[in-house]
């Protein structure tokens, strides 16, 4: 709903600009036509006549002509000017930047060049010196701010063709034996006139402000004739005893220049569909919370970290998207959970739930609770969160290199860690940070503490982010695909130290990962994640050696074994389902070779003890598997 | 650093030759002969003759280039004929209330432009943010000629709070509270457009920074909002927000040749649409060179800026 009323928002604001723009260009257009006084007789008789005057309806200027005719005469001038000063602009500035891209080479160089030239110049100068030469007057204006803005639309153009002039079609153009022109003209043009147009609309509105400006100087249009900017020139030698005369023109500049860029915004806008899903909202501090019911009472028991019938939706526009749907776990002190499934089965989205990290909008908590101690995170004030996080929970995130701030030291970035959790001084953090990068085996941390993120590589930068997650000697650890994007020897050494680390301090680690091998290496525990939702979940040993839902016997024999070149790996057939359109009943029945019926309806629980599966039809029966 | 700052340098050369090319190509468009110009249509031919062979115009165009380069490099711009005086000691004199103008209008628009984007980022679709939005969409249209008459209006003539015109009281001035008075509103109303488009491109840089990986990081850790907003994001939204206010330090000097003349500033910017008015080429042709070398001299400290802010420029 509040995205339905965003975009009634900014569409709102671009039709308004429409509109009000509309009503100029009318006015403008019908000038010739309407009873107005002849806009150059003077009358000094009746001179300044206040706006709402017998017969004037905004009144007079200092040689008694009728404020309202010169007005809209000077519409037409203005609006005429910028147009024709964008249509000039435009048309030459995309013929040099589509001849310099598509031919490329020494010519695209030179002229370039050129256009980075006119570019130096604080741009009213250079259309000052172009007045200057050519001498004042409303034409030598218009050449002037023409000139002035074509090296903004050759640079433009020229990006874009670029990128056209080595697509496939236009080889197969060339290919074909077309000459140049004929290209440039029915296949690059066709594709770079939006780019003009968009362009267009987001400039016309400067260029009506700059011609103005030159005639406000007097370098523009001359008297008798007037546009908006002499208008406005000449009505400053009375603007403190009749303000009236400069008000009425400076008003009419202003409501035009703003109808076009509020409809420029909105055509550009319209045009990108980034801006259109809403996808550029920053997330806030903490992941919305609305729950519909109160949290489930908490059933206690010895897990530190217990999510409990934990929900997590994306809402996006009118489509909500179950990421997480229900989820229960418990991980206990020393203990290592590994949570496992595809990308997009949630199971990212069910370790950010914990401490709020899940990006919000679109992200939304509907329900469940995680409870750290006796304490439920689900609602908890920001205050509370940002206190737990870092100290009590810690992250471990994927990719170091995205995930490190990149224009911090990573002693500073390690040291603020410490400093937001505990009053200490910048030097006893950075002391601490060394021992950290120390403790996470970094070799020479007294000269890497320095660095930057970008200098240091993958596998020290993991270290780094490791290290900064037990600056606070936190008790929970989650761990977010920590060794996806390193290579295995490298993901052999981390995952090594994780193990030691949970030894020697007792720390209950949550471990995400898709990949069944680094289960087994690191996990007692391991929970199986599909659509949402937990599927599967049990001692390692027992679940590798005896999957029970058909899914995780599907994804063990994804897992290539060394030395057995024999077996034949199988992939899954089918694709995940999407989490905003789950069938009833399993969500893995479209994909499973022993689905029936009763597979596809109604809510099928996970059942067992020690050992939970989600399925009807189970590979092994649990008893046996105990 | 050092390294780098001299290759800015060097690289400034060529850009400085092109403007001089450029500018003296246009000044050689003028239809006519500037001898008779500059003396007048009623010039004895003989007069005409003398003054051309004494400014070098009788030879041909690329010599003339070199002649004017080569005494552009001594520090001769040439005399003014219409103020009878060297044009670079007019363009000094005037240059120092230009600076002052359009130095404060940037370092308003710097401050209040990013103070607005950012908050207006921080509270994406919030009052704040509509308030904010609301405010750009009218400061950039606003020309900025037509707003310092209506400050005029409101501020000296109505409220009577600050003076009229001029950078100094004709009587008993010339202090700094004095200037500061003077200078309110030209500033302000320079510096509103650019401000604008300052805060409008900051909320765009910060929106885009904080979805990255590492702001989720620094809120994993416990960083304050406040600091995740102001600290982290805003110091990686800085990289994407300096070549914006290089641009904008374009813009305010371009501006102020309008305020200039709406607030009877003594700068450049006046000076050169006086000598416009009277043709004086000369003293266009070194002021238009002059400001822009200042312009090309403000970038390179944009880009060192920017290289001391951003460890990963190679310099």
């Amino acid at each position: 709903m509040s995205l339905f009323l965003r975009l009634l928002f900014r569409n709102r604001l671009a039709g308004f600009g429409a509109v009000v723009l509309a009503i100029i260009v009318v006015l403008a257009l019908i000038t010739p036509l309407l009873p107005l006084h002849p806009p150059n007789v003077t009358n000094t008789a009746n001179r300044f006549l206040r706006p709402l005057s017998e017969g004037h309806l905004l009144g007079t200027d200092h040689l008694g002509r009728d404020l309202l005719s010169r007005l809209l005469h000077g519409t037409r001038l203005s609006l005429a000017v910028g147009f024709a000063a964008a249509v000039i602009a435009a048309v030459t500035g995309a013929a040099i930047g589509i001849i310099a891209g598509y031919a490329g080479g020494r010519t695209d160089n030179v002229t370039m060049r050129g256009v980075d030239m006119l570019m130096a110049f604080p741009y009213i100068l250079l259309a000052l010196a172009i007045v200057a030469a050519l001498g004042p007057g409303l034409m030598n204006a218009l050449i002037a701010v023409a000139v002035v803005n074509i090296p903004f639309f050759a640079r433009n153009i020229r990006g874009v063709t670029v990128s056209i002039a080595h697509k496939e079609f236009v080889d197969a153009a060339r290919l074909s034996g077309l000459g140049h022109t004929r290209i440039i003209l029915t296949e690059v043009l066709p594709n770079v006139v939006p780019v003009i147009v968009i362009a267009m609309s987001t400039t016309v509105g400067w260029m009506i402000l700059e011609t103005a400006g030159l005639s406000f100087l007097g370098l523009g249009s001359q008297p008798p004739q007037a546009d908006l900017g002499s208008m406005l020139g000449e009505a400053r030698g009375a603007l403190i005893t009749a303000p009236h005369t400069s008000v009425v023109p400076g008003v009419m500049i202003l409501l035009i220049v703003m109808s076009i860029n509020l409809l420029g915004d909105g055509v550009r806008d319209a045009l990108d569909p980034r801006l259109r899903s809403g996808a550029l909202s920053r997330p806030m501090a903490a992941t919305l919370v609305d729950r519909d019911a109160p949290p489930p009472p908490d059933a206690g028991g010895e897990g530190l970290l217990r999510i409990d019938d934990l929900r997590t939706d994306f809402r996006l526009g009118k489509r909500t998207a179950r990421a997480v749907g229900g989820v229960t776990l418990a991980i206990r002190p020393g203990e290592c959970l590994g949570l496992i499934g595809e990308s997009g089965s949630g199971k990212s989205v069910t370790a950010l739930s914990v401490m709020g990290l899940v990006a919000s909008p679109p992200g939304v908590i509907t329900g469940g609770a995680v409870r750290l101690g006796d304490e439920d995170l689900i609602g908890a004030p920001y205050r509370r969160l940002r206190a737990l996080r870092g100290d009590r929970v810690a992250y471990i995130f994927q990719d170091p290199l995205a995930t490190l701030h990149p224009l911090y030291r990573i002693g500073d970035q390690l040291a603020e860690a410490i400093r937001v959790h505990h009053p200490v001084s910048r030097a006893e953090a950075w002391t601490r940070a060394e021992k950290l990068l120390a403790d996470v085996q970094i070799p020479n941390p007294k000269g890497r503490i320095t660095a930057y993120p970008h200098e240091l590589s993958g596998g020290m930068r993991q270290r780094v982010g490791i290290a900064m997650a037990l600056a606070n000697d936190p008790d929970v650890l989650i761990a977010d695909e920590p060794t996806t994007a390193l290579d295995v020897t490298v993901q052999a050494q981390i995952l090594k130290l994780l193990d030691d680390l949970r030894r020697d301090r007792g720390l209950a680690i949550l471990f995400i990962t898709h990949d069944f091998g680094v289960v087994a290496q690191l996990c007692d525990r391991v929970a199986v994640m599909y659509a949402g939702r937990i599927v599967e979940e049990g001692p390692t040993p027992e679940v590798l050696k005896a999957p029970a839902h058909p899914y995780t016997a599907r994804l063990i024999a994804c897992v290539p074994e060394l030395g057995t070149g024999r077996r034949r790996l199988e992939a899954i057939p089918g694709l995940p389902p999407n989490v905003d359109d789950l069938p009833p009943g399993c969500a893995f029945a479209p994909r499973c070779a022993k689905a029936q019926a009763d597979c596809r309806q109604g809510e099928i629980p996970l059942a067992g003890g020690t050992r939970r599966v989600r399925c009807l039809y189970p590979e092994v029966t649990l008893e046996a598997a105990q | 650093m050092g390294g780098y700052i001299l290759k800015r340098l060097l690289s400034a050369i060529p850009v400085l030759l092109g403007i001089t090319v450029i500018v003296f190509l246009i000044m050689a468009m003028i239809p006519g002969d500037p001898a008779t110009a500059i003396l007048g249509s009623y010039a004895t031919p003989e007069n005409v003759d003398r003054l051309n062979r004494h400014l070098g115009l009788d030879r041909p165009l690329w010599q003339q280039y070199f002649i004017w380069i080569g005494n552009l490099l001594q520090g001769d711009f040439g005399r003014s004929f219409a103020l009878n005086r060297p044009v670079l000691d007019e363009i000094l004199d005037r240059f120092g209330a230009t600076l002052v103008l359009a130095g404060t209008a940037f370092m308003l628009c710097a401050i209040f432009g990013i103070v607005a984007g950012v908050v207006s980022a921080a509270r994406q679709y919030g009052f704040a943010d509509k308030a904010i939005t609301a405010a750009v969409i009218l400061g950039i249209s606003v020309p900025s000629f037509f707003l310092g008459m209506m400050m005029i209006l409101l501020f000296a003539v109505k409220l009577r709070w600050l003076p009229v015109s001029g950078m100094y009281s004709m009587f008993g001035g010339g202090d700094l509270p004095d200037l500061i008075r003077h200078l309110a509103m030209p500033a302000i109303a320079l510096s509103l457009v650019a401000t604008g488009v300052v805060a409008r491109l900051s909320r765009a840089a910060m929106l885009e920074v904080l979805r990255q990986d590492f702001i989720r990081t620094a809120r994993a850790k416990g960083v304050p909002e406040r600091r995740v907003i102001w600290g982290h994001a805003l110091r990686a939204a800085m990289v994407s927000i300096i070549p914006v206010l290089g641009l904008q330090a374009g813009f305010v000097l371009s501006g102020a040749v309008y305020i200039e003349i709406v607030f009877q500033w003594p700068g450049i910017g006046r000076m050169l649409v006086d000598a416009i008015l009277k043709r004086d080429i000369l003293l266009v042709q070194g002021g238009v060179v002059f400001v822009a070398a200042c312009y090309v001299g403000f970038n390179i400290v944009v880009d060192v800026v920017q290289a001391w802010l951003d460890p990963r420029i190679k310099t």
